[in-house]
């Protein structure tokens, strides 16, 4: 505990390096905790991003020791290893801005184009829907709903870093929880925003995101069941009918 | 030094950026829709095939593994005909699929050259395996 760490820290854009800080330990310390250390004692250069430090927001995800992880609820005692050191990089599969800050546009840009915008069919004037708790469709959305679009399961993702257009597991999750919403009024949109290459059917179910998923979500579940809803309806000429 | 992993994510940047403008156009969603629902009917196929293709090998050895014993078995036998038919042509819609994918992202081939190059490959299998078939039943 008394020893300090040694932190390696990426610095630059996407051309740039490892540079070394010596950070004293301290109980209960987070990753996030030694970030935030450097920057205010050591390189007040350094960039990064956090918000609410609780698990919360997803913004302060980043790759440490190889590993994309939720910075501010890992404590350094997990990921140190014997000789008191760790590496922290930017996350995986998204360009660098600088540092440890990487451009999240192009990630979030994606759940857009799942169509990860709910539509419903009624207005403030009529009654609310009523949806049973129990019913499937509302326990498959409920287990993939507290994603807070971190970004650890998209850097996780080797089919991402394969196919450029893929969406990605957070989107299709973000999918998968709109296609068990029955109030949604736009299904089949969505169903051909997720299929094919750049969607559910490129996932080769490696389970990385689920494997990493911060808030213990199961991604690979979700595009498990968009493949089938969207072949079924591509096979039956449902998807045709739309266009 | 270069971060590879931030290369690949500047590579995202833009190649994502030309994949919007040129984004895979509904018809080749839906027909990739389609190649991994017959992919996964195929797969179920081959699952029951090999366990079945299994068996029979374990039951074929107890008396001994000779060329005549196994095409005194296999000729005219038009129930064992049907099965490996099955079974080929099973081989021979699934493994398209899969082939053109790692072609796709390992070798980074055109997704049309993938495609057709797997076909090709499925066809070969296709005769390969008939021809095998035609000749331990007739």
């Amino acid at each position: 505990m008394t020893e300090p760490l040694t932190v390696m820290v990426w610095r630059g854009k996407t051309e740039g390096g490892f540079t070394r800080y010596v950070v004293p330990r301290a109980p209960s310390q987070t990753v996030l905790d030694v970030v935030t250390h450097i920057q205010r004692h050591l390189e007040p250069s350094l960039s990064y991003r956090f918000a609410c430090r609780v698990g919360m927001c997803g913004s302060c995800a980043m790759t440490v020791n190889g590993v994309a992880r939720w910075t501010c609820r890992t404590h350094v005692s997990k990921v140190v290893d014997a000789s008191g050191r760790i590496e922290i990089a930017p996350l995986a599969n998204l360009p660098v801005i600088k540092d440890l800050a990487t451009d999240m546009s192009e990630f979030f840009d994606k759940w857009a184009r799942a169509k990860g915008q709910f539509k419903g069919s009624r207005s403030r004037h009529d009654q609310f829907a009523i949806v049973e708790p129990t019913s499937r469709e509302r326990a498959d959305a409920n287990a993939g709903i507290e994603c807070i679009g971190c970004g650890v399961c998209y850097a996780s993702c080797d089919v991402v870093s394969w196919r450029p257009e893929f969406l990605g597991p957070a989107a299709l999750n973000r999918a998968w929880t709109l296609v068990n919403d029955v109030r949604d009024v736009q299904q089949r949109e969505r169903l051909s925003a997720v299929a094919g290459d750049a969607g559910c059917h490129a996932c080769h179910t490696q389970g990385s995101c689920t494997e990493r998923c911060p808030k213990q979500i199961a991604p690979t579940l979700g595009i498990a069941g968009l493949k089938r809803r969207v072949a079924r309806a591509a096979v039956r000429g449902e998807l045709e009918s739309w266009t | 030094m270069n971060r590879g992993t931030s290369a690949k994510a500047g590579e995202t940047s833009s190649a994502s950026s030309s994949a919007s403008s040129s984004a895979p156009s509904l018809t080749s969603s839906i027909a990739q829709a389609k190649r991994w629902y017959w992919q996964r009917i195929s797969a179920m196929v081959l699952a029951v095939c090999v366990l079945v293709h299994l068996a029979g090998i374990v039951y074929a050895v107890r008396g001994g593994l000779s060329a005549d014993e196994i095409l005194g078995r296999t000729r005219g036998n038009w129930g064992f005909a049907i099965f490996y038919c099955a079974f080929v042509l099973a081989a021979a819609v699934h493994v398209p699929t899969g082939l053109a994918n790692i072609a796709e992202e390992w070798v980074a081939l055109d997704r049309r050259i993938a495609l057709w190059l797997s076909r090709a490959f499925a066809v070969v299998l296709l005769v390969m395996g008939l021809r095998a078939v035609v000749a331990v039943v007739t």
